[in-house]
């Protein structure tokens, strides 16, 4: 059974060394909890984004919340949740406090110049292995391929198209039955 | 008493918003400057800047920065705004939170079902769409500099492809490769 301390531990990585938000922790909390822990398999993993993302709120904490309860219940979603959140409230109230001296840092800036281009990098390259264990084929890649022109060229809420596929799945199932 | 109002403000703005951290911001900026006027606009473009620059969800990041400034800006010490900062991330998530847990765990009981097992294999599809769309929104002049023969522009995009192999080839570790790319960054730009 999963420790809370590693519960805590791995989303304490993800929260502190992701930059960009939601799904920039995508690559390391896969790692995280695929890869490395075992504790979903890519599957489970990828209900859970749906979850995650169907559901209100902050796309990152509602992740943590769902893994942490998979595994310990509600202590285990607690564990998850404030290891998720702890560095970036710290950061954030550091920064509040001594704000201008950090923007106009140039080092800071050159940082961040580095650091852009890896984090779209980071989020493009799981494309490829996820699309292996949701099972796209060439009869059903214009699922993936429509959802994401809808949310990059026309600008719809990523919530929405999960709601949609909900439906259409549910649609589905009922046809066929 | 604005701790009680924070407080209702952002269990509103947590149980209102969908699809992550940027459709949040707006909800905020709506909520937190127009509607209450705890802060100005100067400051809340400031606080875009900050939960994009740092790193964590940017709806914890922007709940954190806009709870401590109200606190602040109605007159309180600032170990008061600290605590300001807190219950509005409390507040944020505390409902989002409740209510993931309820439906995962209905979910997590019944995903044998046929009908949720169909249900489950199309959302499969669609976040890999998703996923890939969140890519490529990144993909501006903003990450990558303007497209042509200059340094920012070629530097960041060696950078993306070396990210890119060695995260889908190698399985690098992300940390080692957010590291190695600030370093990057830091180096290539100082001269």
């Amino acid at each position: 059974m999963a420790k809370y301390c590693d519960i805590f531990w791995s989303f304490f990585k993800v929260g502190t060394f992701t930059i960009g938000g939601g799904y920039a922790m995508l690559p390391l909390m896969q790692r995280e909890l695929v890869d490395r822990h075992g504790w979903l398999s890519e599957e489970e993993f990828l209900d859970q984004v749906a979850l995650a993302q169907a559901m209100p709120g902050v796309f990152a904490v509602n992740m943590a919340s769902l893994t942490g309860f998979r595994l310990r219940r509600g202590w285990g979603s607690v564990a998850a949740i404030v290891g998720n959140v702890m560095m970036p409230i710290v950061f954030i109230l550091l920064l509040a406090m001594f704000f201008r001296a950090f923007r106009e840092n140039v080092y800071v800036e050159r940082i961040f110049l580095g650091l852009r281009p890896a984090v779209v990098a980071l989020i493009a390259a799981p494309v490829f292995t996820i699309a292996r264990s949701a099972k796209v084929t060439w009869s059903n890649v214009w699922i993936p391929v429509v959802c994401a022109l809808l949310i990059w060229l026309l600008g719809v809420n990523p919530a929405i198209v999960v709601l949609a596929a909900a439906l259409l799945g549910l649609l589905y199932s009922k046809i066929r039955n | 008493m604005i701790f009680l109002e924070l407080f209702y403000t952002f269990l509103l703005i947590g149980l209102l918003t969908f699809g992550g951290g940027y459709s949040m911001v707006a909800l905020i900026q709506g909520e937190v400057v127009t509607h209450h006027g705890w802060m100005s606009a100067a400051e809340f473009t400031d606080l875009l800047a900050v939960s994009q620059m740092t790193p964590g969800p940017v709806g914890i990041n922007t709940a954190t920065y806009a709870g401590y400034t109200a606190v602040l800006n109605a007159g309180y010490p600032q170990w008061a705004a600290v605590g300001g900062s807190l219950l509005a991330s409390l507040a944020v998530i505390i409902l989002p939170v409740a209510l993931t847990m309820l439906v995962g765990g209905w979910l997590l009981r019944h995903k044998e079902h046929p009908t949720v097992a169909t249900v489950m294999r199309m959302l499969r599809l669609a976040i890999v769409g998703l996923i890939a769309a969140a890519a490529l929104g990144l993909v501006s002049a903003e990450s990558f500099g303007m497209p042509g023969l200059n340094r920012r522009f070629i530097t960041s995009v060696l950078i993306f492809a070396a990210v890119f192999l060695l995260s889908w080839r190698k399985k690098a570790s992300p940390i080692a490769l957010i590291l190695a790319s600030g370093v990057a960054g830091l180096v290539i730009y100082s001269f």
